[in-house]
């Protein structure tokens, strides 16, 4: 397998794409900007003197710019923002792409398996994400924070990942289904290949340029369900912080303390946006007919 | 007609039977119970509050009590809330969830519609712009992130309006529950309607209908209109969805009397009874709502009938 293969829908359309989305302001621009914030989750506590825990009592609810070393201001228990608004930060990137990983591993295998195999076995394993898809999610995740207690972030990667995958699965099973009667896979069953290796080697590397559409569009929606559990106080517990556990604090000391509410909103809201623009812009680029 | 519909009301109830059986089990293996607290209970105590809920006996057992139960509206005793059942609490919360939600769907739909057809009818106008950009946005944020902002802008910042609470249902306190709901709502609907609009409006039924003479209005309303509609008629099953599952996060935020903060509050608690109520009861209703829009959509696009 060459690399062009292995980048997706053979080696012309791969390099028109990328230069298509090179074309495309928006998605560059976003792909800056999530550089930049991954970044800076991943280096920018180590700058500021404070860790994400420790209680200043000189300052307590300072807003920004008053204080030299609080950059964006404290919380009413002197703790830094800046630091914890990153740590919230590297945790939203951290279970947004582990967790989609987690759920592009599960899409991708059901649904070449069911698309490549098909028949009983199709329709049997396509019946269950319908089932599964008419579940609502919010509240398997619900349950699932109910039964394994609060606060456990493996739980978290789990329940979240779980739900992630269906839309892959179906999405992987209809190009599956595609690629299956194309010459090149005829040809490779000819060579005797078994199924396995037909699925790992031809079809797999043909659906990578789909995956990382879907894949980029998934990460800001898995981002949103850990926001939104710690947001209910059902994720990342105390003193650990999360965008979502950040907001709700912020949100209850909105009247006299909105900066604790803003910086947080700030660094989720630009996450969001620049991914959802980024796999729009994907989207676009790899694959014009879905428009 | 009749067929379509018999065929996917009998779809919805196994599925409706798997939700409930999933939580059933999924809660009772959990490790802990609702009565695990901070004082050791003596084992007396103990024995007698699991005889009062029924937890000594068989799973299996205990399973069906709960399935007849829930064939009688009975969902069971809350753990945590003394004296409350399940079916009660439903019934206090459940009018101020869904007067939410229906005013954010309506809301949604009456903005959506026309800003839809506007964008598409000056395609590459400041409109068009302006609408394509913020329904990206407001898409891309959840209701938990929208809905303390705006509180903060119209309520603390601008003093326009209460920044939360329910008096009894004053329109007043309603706005801005509603409008944080609708907004992504709105604007996927803004979206759907630009797009099915301008596939429409360059089809070639639409260019026989203005080559005959007809007037642009007449064009757009007599001929583009209705089958760029579909999409979002179709729509109209998750949005419901989403806005009744999402009014218990408007519900959180903006501190209102539903039947949101119980599942919350239940899930924290591990309330098992009160959240399976819950779970059940916004299951249902999903899986209610989606088969509504579907047989909606039948009967105005005869083609997904016989499939």
């Amino acid at each position: 397998m060459n690399e062009a293969q292995a980048l997706g829908l053979g080696p012309v359309p791969a390099r028109s794409g990328v230069r298509r989305l090179r074309q495309n302001r928006a998605a560059v621009a976003a792909a800056v900007v999530l550089m930049a914030l991954a970044l800076l989750a991943i280096f920018g506590p180590w700058l500021s003197p404070y860790s994400y825990d420790a209680l200043d009592w000189q300052h307590l609810a300072m807003p920004p710019g008053l204080t030299a070393s609080h950059w964006l201001g404290t919380d009413p228990l002197g703790r830094d923002l800046y630091v914890r608004a990153l740590y919230g930060l590297r945790l939203s990137l951290l279970i947004g792409v582990l967790a989609t990983a987690v759920s592009v591993g599960i899409g991708v295998a059901w649904g070449a398996v069911a698309g490549y195999v098909g028949g009983r076995a199709d329709s049997w394993m396509m019946r269950t994400v319908d089932v599964l898809y008419a579940l609502p999610y919010l509240f398997v995740v619900i349950i699932l924070a109910t039964v394994f207690g609060r606060g456990s972030v493996a739980m978290l990667f789990i329940a979240i990942g779980a739900v992630g995958w269906l839309t892959m699965a179906r999405v992987v099973r209809g190009q599956t289904l595609s690629l299956k009667r194309r010459e090149f896979i005829e040809a490779a069953r000819a060579t005797g290949l078994d199924t396995a290796a037909i699925l790992l080697r031809h079809i797999v590397p043909n659906l990578a340029g789909t995956v990382a559409v879907y894949a980029t569009l998934t990460i800001p929606e898995l981002i949103t369900y850990e926001s939104f559990l710690s947001f209910l106080g059902l994720g990342v517990q105390e003193p650990l912080a999360s965008l979502g556990s950040l907001i709700n604090e912020g949100a209850r000391q909105m009247l006299t303390a909105p900066w604790i509410l803003l910086v947080p909103a700030g660094f989720l809201i630009a996450l969001l946006l620049c991914f959802n623009l980024l796999g729009d812009g994907l989207r676009d680029a790899l694959d014009p007919a879905a428009h | 007609m009749l067929g379509y519909a018999v065929r996917r009301i009998a779809g919805t109830v196994p599925t409706l039977l798997i939700l409930v059986t999933l939580s059933f089990f999924v809660i009772r293996l959990a490790p802990g119970g609702p009565f695990d607290g901070e004082r050791a209970l003596t084992p007396q105590v103990r024995a007698n509050l699991d005889r009062l809920y029924g937890l000594d006996r068989p799973l299996g057992v205990q399973y069906l009590h709960y399935l007849d139960g829930l064939a009688h509206g009975d969902f069971g005793l809350s753990y945590k809330l003394r004296d409350e059942s399940v079916a009660g609490l439903i019934a206090q919360g459940l009018p101020v969830s869904v007067t939410v939600g229906l005013a954010a769907l309506v809301l949604a739909v009456f903005c959506g519609v026309p800003l839809g057809i506007f964008a598409a009818l000056r395609r590459g106008g400041i409109v068009d712009y302006a609408v394509t950009g913020l329904a990206t946005l407001a898409i891309a944020l959840p209701t938990f992130v929208t809905g303390p902002l705006l509180a903060l802008v119209f309520g603390l910042a601008l003093r326009w309006l209460p920044v939360a609470g329910w008096q009894r249902g004053e329109p007043l306190y309603l706005i801005l529950p509603a409008v944080t709901l609708a907004l992504p709502v709105c604007a996927s609907i803004a979206r759907m309607m630009r797009g099915g609009l301008l596939e429409t409006l360059g089809a070639t039924f639409v260019r026989t209908a203005r080559a005959r003479g007809l007037g642009p209005w007449r064009v757009l309303l007599r001929h583009a209109l209705r089958p760029a509609l579909l999409p979002v008629v179709s729509y109209l099953g998750p949005a419901a969805t989403y806005v009744f599952t999402g009014s218990l996060v408007v519900e959180t935020v903006f501190a209102l009397p539903g039947t949101g903060r119980y599942l919350v509050q239940g899930a924290l608690d591990r309330d098992y009874t009160l959240v399976m109520g819950m779970v059940i009861l916004y299951g249902a209703l999903t899986l209610l709502l989606n088969l509504a829009a579907d047989l909606v959509y039948g009967w105005l696009d005869p083609r997904v009938r016989h499939e």
